[in-house]
C-alpha cells in the first residue's frame, strides 16, 4: 500500500536527518518503454534552489512497505521545484515504484554522490555516451549543454539501446537531433526493418561524430563492460584517460558511505561517487572480486 | 568519370598501400550502385564478391521464421562489406541491403584471391586491412549475444 499525499508534509517535518526520508507526492508519471516509467516528484521547492541536484547524482527511492533503492535523477537541474527520476522494472522495488500513479507518495533520501564534471568541459568538445537506461543519468547533462551551448565546444551524445522499443526518451531524441551544432547518433544491438539508423556497439559511433580527441572530455554511462570498452576506445582514439569521466554502480543501500555495501577498493560508490575519473578506477576495473 | 583507380584511392580501405597493388587490386574491381532495399546479397548466395562501401549504408541482416528480417549490423561509407568470400566454401552467411542509396566498389572474389595467392605480399597487405574490421566486428557480436543493455546493475536491488 503506498502513502497519500496527505501525509507527506507530517513525514517531511523530520526529514533533515540523511538516512530519514522525505515523502513527496508524484506529480507525473510518464512510460518510457515497456517496463521503464519516469517519475517527476514535486520537491516542495519554493525557488530557492534547496532541492536543486548536480547533474550525475541519486536518490534512494523508498516504495513505501517494499523498500529503498537508488536512482539516478535524470530530469532538468534547472528546474528545482520538481524532480525526474527514470526506472526500469527489474525487481520488487522498481517494480513498485514504476507503479506509482500521480498523487502517490515515494520516500526520498539525497541527493547523494559525486557529479558529472560540467564546469571542468568549459571549453572543451564534450561526449556522452550512454548505454540502456544509463542515458537516464547522462540526460540532465544534455540538458545543461544544450542551455549552455557556446560555453562547450563541439558536442555529442552517442547511445546504444538494446533494440527500437528499448530507445529512452526517444521523442526527445528526436528534438536533439535537429538541434543545431549538436550531434545525437543512436545505435541499437539489433533493429527491425523500418529502423534505418546504426546498428552495432555504440564504440563503433566513435568515428561518426565530430571531436578533437586531444580536447574532449567524456562522460560515461551504462553497465560496467560497456563502460570498460568505451573507455578503452576513447583511449585508442586520443581522448587522455584523465578526462574520460564514468558513472558506476554497485549495491548501495545507505547512501552514506556507512554500511560498505557499495565499497569498491578504497572508495565507497556512494560517496566517492557514482561518477569517477577512469584513470582513478581504471585498475580497479580489472579486480574481478570487486 | 573517375576510373575504378581513382576511386579506390579516395577509400581508407586503400590508405597507404603501395602503388603498384592498387593498380594490381583494380583490375578485379567495377563500380556499382545499389538502390533503396535492393540486395547487395542474399543468405547461401555464392560468395562471389567483396565490397567497399564508397557512399551509403547497408545492413546486414538474418532472416527469423515468424519476426522477419533483423539486422544485426550496418556498415558504412569507408567500410567494408563481406568476409564470407575468403573461406570456403566462399557462400553468404547472411543477406545484406541498402539501407540507402549507396555507391560501392566491388571485386571479383575469384580474381582476388588468385592475386593474394600468386603474390603473397598483396595477400599480406590485403590481409592487414580485412582483419581489423573483422575483429571489430566479432567484438560487436560479442557484446549483442551478451546483450549487454539488459544489465540492470544501474538499479541495484
Amino acid at each position: 500500500m503506498m502513502m497519500t499525499s496527505s501525509r507527506a508534509s507530517d513525514a517531511n517535518t523530520a526529514a533533515l536527518d540523511p538516512m530519514t526520508p522525505r515523502f513527496l507526492p508524484v506529480t507525473r508519471r510518464i512510460r518510457e518503454t515497456a517496463d521503464t516509467v519516469s517519475l517527476e516528484i514535486a520537491t516542495g521547492d519554493s525557488g530557492d534552489g534547496a532541492s536543486g541536484f548536480r547533474p550525475g547524482q541519486f536518490n534512494m527511492l523508498y516504495a513505501y512497505g517494499v523498500g529503498e533503492i537508488p536512482v539516478s535523477i535524470s530530469g532538468d537541474p534547472a528546474v528545482t521545484d520538481r524532480m525526474v527520476h527514470t526506472v526500469r522494472s527489474v525487481g520488487p522495488v522498481s517494480e513498485a515504484l514504476a507503479k506509482l500513479k500521480r498523487g502517490d507518495v515515494v520516500g526520498v533520501r539525497g541527493p547523494f554522490g559525486s557529479s558529472w564534471p560540467l564546469a571542468e568541459a568549459a571549453g572543451f568538445d564534450v561526449l556522452v555516451i550512454a548505454g540502456g537506461i544509463g542515458l537516464a543519468p547522462v540526460r540532465p547533462v544534455l540538458y545543461h549543454l544544450l542551455k549552455r551551448r557556446a560555453a562547450y565546444g563541439r558536442t555529442a551524445l552517442l547511445y546504444g539501446a538494446r533494440s527500437q522499443q528499448d530507445i529512452l526518451y526517444d521523442k526527445q531524441l528526436d528534438v536533439w537531433r535537429r538541434t543545431p551544432d549538436f550531434q545525437v547518433r543512436v545505435t541499437l544491438n539489433h533493429a527491425e526493418r523500418e529502423w534505418t539508423g546504426d546498428v552495432g556497439h555504440v564504440t563503433g559511433l566513435l568515428g561518426k561524430v565530430r571531436f578533437d580527441p586531444a580536447d574532449t572530455i567524456a562522460m560515461v554511462c551504462g553497465p560496467e563492460v560497456m563502460l570498460r570498452s568505451t573507455a578503452l576506445a576513447l583511449m585508442d582514439s586520443g581522448v587522455p584517460a584523465e578526462r574520460i569521466f564514468i558513472s558506476m554502480e554497485r549495491n548501495m543501500k545507505c547512501a552514506t558511505g556507512f554500511c560498505g555495501h557499495c565499497q569498491f577498493g578504497p572508495y565507497f560508490i556512494c560517496k566517492d561517487g557514482a561518477v569517477f575519473r577512469y584513470d582513478h578506477v581504471r585498475d580497479l576495473l580489472t579486480i574481478r572480486e570487486l | 568519370m573517375k576510373g575504378i583507380e581513382e576511386l579506390l584511392r579516395q577509400h581508407p580501405f586503400v590508405q597507404g598501400l603501395e602503388d603498384d597493388i592498387v593498380r594490381m587490386i583494380a583490375g578485379c574491381a567495377k563500380n556499382v550502385v545499389f538502390q533503396v532495399n535492393q540486395y547487395v546479397f542474399r543468405e547461401a548466395d555464392a560468395a562471389d564478391n567483396f565490397y567497399i562501401i564508397r557512399h551509403g549504408t547497408v545492413a546486414l541482416e538474418m532472416f527469423v521464421p515468424g519476426r522477419g528480417p533483423f539486422t544485426f549490423l550496418t556498415v558504412k561509407s569507408g567500410e567494408i562489406l563481406g568476409a564470407d568470400w575468403l573461406v570456403p566454401p566462399y557462400r553468404c552467411s547472411f543477406d545484406a541491403r541498402a539501407v540507402e542509396l549507396t555507391r560501392a566498389i566491388a571485386f571479383d572474389a575469384t580474381c582476388l584471391r588468385d592475386k593474394c595467392e600468386t603474390d603473397h605480399h598483396i595477400g599480406y597487405e590485403m590481409m592487414k586491412r580485412f582483419i581489423p574490421p573483422l575483429v571489430r566486428q566479432l567484438q560487436t557480436a560479442r557484446f549483442q549475444s551478451l546483450e549487454i543493455y539488459d544489465d540492470d546493475k544501474l538499479q541495484s536491488e
